[in-house]
């Protein structure tokens, strides 16, 4: 088998995939069976591809002549590979943490559920490889159009609502601002292939440039630059598995990997940064960072503290890539394999939560490290990684963030980072803090009317919520691994940061 | 040889099947000579395309009456390209017609419907294909006389008022544009296309040529529907069968809008139309009016079909706005969307017929949970409905992507602006009908309705994956796109 054949099949594995788990939807162990395989096989492809890129003998493709002219190309480069490596692997780890989840949860329309994730998947495999900014963007279209059964798995009203929100957003941004970008920046180079240096300079004048960034940076809605930022809470009424897959990892990286490509092959970081019309969106960025993070700190609810959490870490990626200096990039390629890992991890816990003590909101979760030890330990170990400190990968990235911010001279930005870390050691470390060492009697009482969560079960035998006892009452056996898993991962990338680096370096010095 | 008579066949063989159809009567016989007739037309449409591509354009001598005192048809790229939209929808309609006419249409009258339909048929084929402007407005009577009738045929009782409003506006159109053929004949004395082109710019600086030019666009915008010239068209499309709404929407504006560039950039080729007048401003205010204005109000209806009925005046806009241009890539844009629309569209009222065959309405509020009643119908009108956004993949992107490209390349981003604009509405009024199927819990009181009979399904579909398979695979449509444009634009050399 050639390298070609196996970067098609990197896009084609999830696409059959899909299909595998629609046929097999009756039978539910040989459906999430599928879909284990499935992700097991896609990892080992992308694996395959390291080595070639290592070698600087990486593999492209054109599928076909889609307009006279343009083509779909697949081409993997090593920002893309280590997109479509982390988005494969944690789609193993999530898968087996849905079995447990889902079934947990009793969730209905499982077929849809598995089948839906699997295409969104392959769209953002699709994004990873894509050779040029057409393809790119056919893929980003159809990850937000696969991932809307998703958001609105449950059918409700307030499913609904979010629903609307969502493709709102993330459509009107992508047709408004970028495919207007895409199709001027094709009218004036006549080319959209992913080129080292960029394609525009040259082509364009400064203001003519400055447009164009501002259309690119807002219209790649999923990087959730403010005030662009809405579907992402509102994504957040979709099952637990959606939200730490897709809208912590594949979706939301989606959007800030395409800004990084955009920065480094449509710009050109060079030519970015002497044309200098990015500073305005580095404050952009900057106030997304600090906004988000003190909005993440009045949410009550665990998943919408996250969200939030995750809008302002998608700005350091941006910010690092406004910076157009090399190690921003390396900063803002990292931050995108490191929050990753961590923030997936948060995520998993937060549906552990949900599942084994029905508790959606932070106020309720004194004491919780009592009955969930493990899963506790879990969301310590992500919050150090979200936070950026030692033992945990996210301290390289906000190491070579802050690099890059000292490289181009933006002191402030320093400052922007620091105080961020500030901020989110105050609104991720209580948690598990209170949960080792306060008592669920310290819970505020729930006001009147007020359900514990909206996903009651009511099947659930009661008995066992209002025992006192420190009684260990963990969450189903595949979530506990995925947290394993995971957080094993954050700790790892403090040791092993090298192949992250490795490849971005390649980027910025090939 | 027979080959050699395919010009003439293509026309002749509907308008004379039309006849043998009211003397069998029978619905099951009246049925089987149209389908048999559409196909056939369908494949001496593509012979025609692939003849143009190879070897050029071609000229037919009715009668062997030399032009320009005979008729000529005058088969290039752009028509080839247009008969085969035309063929290739109405064979497709075909077999979809068969259930959806019965439960629509009285058993008495359906051989009427066929005989209406072969006439149409030949009617748009007519004006496609003849090289001549008066010809050409005596095959725009027949089929704007046999779609009034088809429309009629609808069961809602409004469909009789539908018609006749169209019977008004469409007469006062054929009109118009009679009087302008008349016009140009006092001046140059000829009808026939080519030889009109290098008559006319002896004569542009008249005012009779100059109102003449008023006359024939008045008269066509109106039978393409443009703003302000459209208010016919909703209420038509509405209360029309589900199949004349299949038919109509996808054919019947397309090729006025193929008569408009003809004239345009044939007729009034030798000279540059947009430099003289102030026509291109108008057009180009008026189309924008039509896609900002007709997709907001399509926003507002409670009735699918009108929905789709304003979303049609939207695409119209977009294919005047490429005219506009007036460049190599914007003309593409507007030929390819002629294609790309008709695809579309006629997916999506086919869609709603099988919805109209299973619950009896079209209104979005009896529409409450449908997915799950008829998901495969569903699914089609979602397909459809991503592809009218321009979701990339999908055909609507690719005239996006032409349009966009063409606006900026003259500098005009005000208008891609408005393209933009315009998809993002079709967000809103498509997804205003997917909450309502698949969000809204069925009403208690509705119908138990299930799917659709697969002879109405498969069509849909088939003009479904159409949108998608040349969606991802443009190159050929573009490619006769484009020398359709380099053809026209050629007269302006």
């Amino acid at each position: 088998m050639t390298p070609e054949h196996v970067l098609m099949l990197c896009l084609a594995i999830p696409f059959a995939g899909a299909i595998l788990v629609v046929v097999t939807g009756a039978l539910p162990d040989l459906r999430e069976t599928v879909t284990l395989i499935t992700a097991g096989v896609l990892f080992y492809c992308v694996a395959t591809l390291y080595p070639l890129v290592v070698a600087g003998n990486p593999p492209s493709v054109v599928l076909l002549e889609m307009l006279p002219g343009l083509s779909i190309d697949l081409a993997v480069e090593p920002l893309g590979l280590i997109f479509a490596g982390i988005a494969s692997f944690l789609w193993i780890v999530t898968s087996v943490y849905s079995i447990g989840y889902m079934r947990g949860h009793h969730e209905k329309n499982q077929t849809r559920f598995y089948a839906c994730f699997a295409i969104a998947i392959g769209a953002a495999m699709g994004v990873a490889l894509a050779g040029n900014m057409l393809t790119l963007f056919i893929f980003y279209e159809l990850l937000t159009i696969s991932t809307f059964p998703l958001v609105t798995h449950h059918g409700s009203d307030e499913a609904k609502r979010a629903g609307r929100v969502y493709l709102g957003l993330l459509l009107g941004t992508s047709i408004g601002f970028q495919l207007f970008a895409i199709v001027w920046t094709w009218t004036l180079t006549g080319t959209l292939s992913f080129t080292q240096g960029g394609i525009l300079e040259g082509n364009a004048g400064r203001l003519t440039v400055g447009i164009l960034l501002a259309l690119y940076a807002f219209g790649i809605g999923k990087a959730a630059l403010m005030p662009f930022h809405r579907w992402l809470p509102a994504a957040m009424v979709a099952p637990t598995p959606v939200s730490a897959l897709l809208h912590a990892v594949a979706v939301v990286k989606a959007g800030v990997f395409t800004v990084i490509k955009v920065v480094v092959y449509i710009f050109g970081v060079d030519f970015l940064f002497q044309s200098g019309v990015s500073g305005w969106l580095q404050w952009v960025a900057a106030g997304t960072v600090l906004i988000a993070s003190l909005v993440a700190m009045t949410q009550d609810n665990l998943k919408l503290r996250l969200a939030y959490s995750t809008i302002s870490q998608l700005s350091y990626v941006v910010l690092g890539a406004m910076l157009a200096s090399d190690l921003g990039i390396i900063g803002g390629g990292m931050h995108i394999a490191m929050h990753a890992f961590g923030k997936i991890t948060l995520f998993f816990c937060a549906g552990a939560y949900l599942v084994a003590a029905h508790k959606a909101e932070v106020s309720q979760m004194a004491g919780i490290g009592r009955t969930m030890p493990f899963t506790t330990f879990a969301f310590l170990i992500g919050s150090l990684s979200v936070i950026g400190l030692p033992p945990t990968g996210g301290m390289w990235s906000k190491w070579y963030l802050a690099l890059g911010a000292l490289d181009s001279g933006k002191l402030v930005m320093v400052g922007v980072l620091m105080v961020s870390s500030l901020l989110n050691v105050a609104y991720l470390l209580p948690i598990p803090v209170r949960g080792f060492f306060a008592t669920p009697a310290d819970n505020p009482p729930l006001p009147p009317g007020h359900e514990m969560t909206a996903e009651h079960d009511p099947e659930h035998d009661h008995a066992h919520d209002h025992d006192p006892a420190r009684r260990i009452k963990e969450a189903p056996l595949p979530c506990l691994f995925a947290m394993a898993v995971t957080s094993a991962g954050c700790v790892a990338l403090f040791f092993y940061p090298t192949p992250v680096y490795n490849l971005m370096q390649m980027i910025t010095a090939p | 040889m027979i080959a050699e008579q395919i010009p003439a066949l293509q026309v002749v063989l509907p308008l004379s099947a039309a006849p043998v159809c009211v003397f069998l009567r029978r619905p099951r016989v009246a049925w089987l000579i149209t389908l048999v007739v559409t196909w056939a037309s369908l494949a001496m449409a593509l012979m025609l395309l692939l003849h143009t591509v190879r070897i050029g354009t071609i000229s037919y001598l009715l009668g062997d009456w030399q032009a320009p005192w005979g008729i000529e048809y005058r088969i290039d790229m752009v028509n080839a390209f247009v008969l085969v939209i035309v063929t290739a929808i109405g064979s497709v309609v075909v077999p979809y017609a068969r259930v959806s006419v019965e439960a629509e249409i009285p058993e008495a009258r359906i051989y009427l419907f066929y005989t209406m339909y072969l006439l149409n048929l030949a009617g748009l084929l007519g004006i496609v294909i003849t090289g001549d402007v008066f010809n050409l407005f005596v095959f725009l009577e027949i089929s704007s006389l046999s779609s009034y009738v088809l429309i009629s045929l609808g069961k809602d009782r409004r469909a009789l008022t539908a018609a006749y409003r169209y019977l008004v506006m469409g007469t006062i159109g054929a009109t118009f544009y009679i009087i302008g053929v008349g016009m140009m004949y006092m001046m140059t004395g000829s009808l026939n296309m080519v030889d009109l082109a290098t008559l006319m710019p002896a004569v542009m600086t008249t005012k009779t040529i100059q109102v003449a030019l008023a006359f024939l666009t008045v008269g066509l915008s109106l039978k393409l529907a443009l703003f302000p010239l459209h208010v016919w068209l909703p209420n038509a499309y509405t209360y029309a069968p589900s199949t004349v709404s299949v038919f109509l929407a996808a054919t019947g504006t397309k090729v006025a809008v193929y008569a408009l560039l003809r004239i345009v950039f044939t007729v009034f080729g030798g000279v540059d139309l947009f430099s003289v007048s102030a026509a291109q401003d108008v057009l180009i205010a008026l189309a924008a009016t039509a896609m900002i204005g007709a997709s907001a109000t399509a926003i507002y209806q409670t009735n699918v079909k009108r929905v789709l009925a304003y979303s049609s005046l939207a695409q119209i806009g977009y294919m005047v706005i490429g005219i506009s241009i007036a460049t190599v890539t914007g003309l593409a844009g507007s030929i390819v969307h002629l294609f790309n629309h008709a695809m579309m569209k006629g997916g999506l009222f086919m869609a709603l017929g099988c919805v109209f065959l299973r619950v009896g309405s079209v209104k979005l509020a009896d529409m409450d949970g449908l997915a799950r009643r008829m998901p495969l119908t569903m699914a089609a009108f979602v397909a459809g409905g991503l592809s009218i956004i321009g979701l990339p993949g999908s055909v609507g992107f690719i005239s996006k992507w032409y349009l966009i490209q063409g606006a900026l390349e003259k500098g005009w981003w005000p208008v891609a602006v408005i393209i933009l604009v315009t998809s993002l509405l079709a967000v809103i009024y498509v997804w205003r009908i997917v909450e309502v199927a698949y969000f809204r819990p069925p009403r208690a009181d509705a119908p138990a309705a299930k799917e659709a009979p697969l002879s109405m399904l498969v069509p849909t579909w088939i003009l479904i994956g159409a949108c998608y398979y040349f969606g991802i695979d443009a190159t050929r449509t573009l490619d006769v796109a484009v020398g359709a444009a380099e053809t026209l634009l050629g007269g302006l050399r």
